[in-house]
């Protein structure tokens, strides 16, 4: 299975030499940051790039940082490691914190970032279904150019995202969860921790001073050819109390939005229940954490 | 570039040249010259000797190939050689203070039977290493997710585990002693 390499690869060391780097060697080229999923795919022959631009030394692209208006925006460069270690994410992100927490191994998350998980075009990206309900956008450059992307748009199916050659995704930027909100995620694979996920699922459900659902957001990884949105069982909770027997409703819901296949990891009817059942704990914590923080921010 | 393979046995137009890298090992500096594709866990096993570095699967699964670069556990079989350049990599060879003493982890390894075969155990090492510099006192389950990207097909972990925790606790007591 081992395929024959050849490439070079370039170490720029700040990000506009990338971006010149990028644009010269355009389809001939590709972006490699942690290199966890790239290296296996040249090995393999998947991939047969002639140039790797490295992030490793741009340095401007390593860290998180929260902007004026409450956004935090994670650099393309920032390792899965320090995302899930950052006392922002772990308060504010939750669902961010704990996909970080658990996919992979320890080494392969000091090394992988987010922007690479989303790169990388797999359905079954952890980051994703908590980007989802964030709202994250990708901050994208090119060398003459600068454009944003919603991370609901940038997958295009298995293995295909919105990025054209030239171009490196530089930041995910998060804003701001709104106030009174709580949000969670979890995910299931065969060997814990370790293998890629066969269902995930983040939710983010913010009720209003009655105790209602102002706004709740679903996302699913792994069950469906992108990371996807449920908004039939979004609109089930929207303006109800989020009691238990609602909950499992929209869970239900969100099972059957879901469009899993058979493959290695599960059955896709396996993958629709633990759909079902990941969803109703995923928004009995939201309600939890929604209403632990509005209590404790009531006078 | 997408979906294009490699033909069986083709080659490529674009010759690539070899590029000597500085790297600094265990505290040592090597000159040493590698094509820009390969990955740490050859050069260390291969141009330098360092063979404590094992590589199982070569995909990232194993732990076997565990080293610290910058002080963090990376999978040396999918880290590229170039990248190291400017980084510091520690190996197993380098996790005593000194090539005749043993760290405080080893010790408990080999008191507590936290290994057989001892083909994982350098990765096992470097994994608890790392897990000790930012957890210096994990409980169990910490310990056990802090090794989840090490396989052991010999000891079961059990014995892996108890001599985390016993290492843990003597560089925690040496630590109060001293401090």
């Amino acid at each position: 299975m081992t395929a024959p390499l050849s490439f070079d690869v370039h170490r720029p060391r700040a990000l506009t030499e990338a971006l010149d780097l990028l644009d010269e060697y355009g389809a001939t080229a590709r972006v490699i940051a942690g290199g966890t999923d790239l290296l296996p795919k040249l090995r393999n022959g998947r991939l047969s790039p002639e140039h790797l631009v490295s992030l490793g030394r741009v340095g401007e692209l390593d860290g998180i940082e929260e902007t004026g208006d409450g956004a935090l925006v994670i650099g393309a460069a920032t390792r899965l490691f320090d995302v899930q270690r950052h006392p922002l994410v772990r308060k504010r992100l939750p669902a961010l914190h704990h996909a970080c927490s658990v996919m992979a191994t320890v080494q392969i998350r000091n090394m992988g970032t987010v922007a690479g998980n989303l790169a990388n075009g797999s359905p079954c990206a952890d980051t994703s279904a908590p980007l989802l309900v964030y709202g994250a956008t990708l901050e994208v450059a090119r060398r003459d150019g600068h454009r944003e992307i919603p991370v609901g748009a940038f997958h295009k199916g298995p293995g295909s995202v919105d990025l054209a050659s030239g171009e490196l995704i530089v930041a995910i930027r998060v804003p701001p969860v709104p106030a009174g909100s709580g949000s969670a995620y979890q995910r299931i694979s065969a060997r814990s921790r370790v293998d890629m996920a066969a269902a995930g699922v983040a939710g983010l459900v913010t009720l209003d001073g009655d105790g209602r659902v102002a706004e709740a957001r679903i996302g699913l990884s792994a069950v469906s050819p992108t990371p996807t949105r449920c908004p039939e069982a979004e609109s089930l909770l929207t303006g109800q109390v989020p009691d238990a027997p609602l909950l499992e409703r929209a869970a239900r819901e969100a099972a059957e939005e879901a469009k899993p296949i058979d493959d290695v990891r599960a059955t896709a009817a396996y993958r629709r229940h633990v759909v079902f059942v990941m969803a109703n704990r995923v928004l009995t914590t939201c309600v939890a954490r929604a209403s632990a923080g509005a209590g404790g921010g009531t006078p | 570039m997408r979906g294009k393979a490699s033909e069986p046995g083709g080659q490529k137009t674009l010759p690539v040249a070899k590029r000597v890298l500085e790297l600094t090992v265990n505290g040592d500096r090597y000159e040493v010259a590698v094509e820009p594709w390969t990955s740490l866990a050859q050069v260390l096993r291969d141009e330098l000797r360092l063979t404590g570095t094992k590589v199982g699967c070569n995909e990232g699964d194993c732990g076997a190939c565990t080293v610290l670069v910058d002080g963090r556990s990376v999978s040396s079989c999918l880290y590229l050689a170039v990248e190291a350049e400017g980084r510091d990599v520690t190996t197993i060879e380098g996790l005593a203070e000194t090539p005749d003493t043993l760290h405080p982890l080893q010790e408990a390894f080999i008191e507590h039977g936290g290994l057989q075969c001892g083909f994982c155990t350098g990765g096992m090492l470097m994994s608890s290493a790392f897990l000790l510099s930012h957890t210096p006192e994990p409980d169990e389950g910490e310990i056990r997710r802090g090794l989840s990207g090490n396989l052991c097909r010999c000891t079961g972990y059990n014995k892996i585990v108890e001599s985390v925790d016993a290492a843990a606790k003597r560089l925690a007591a040496d630590e109060g002693g001293t401090a």
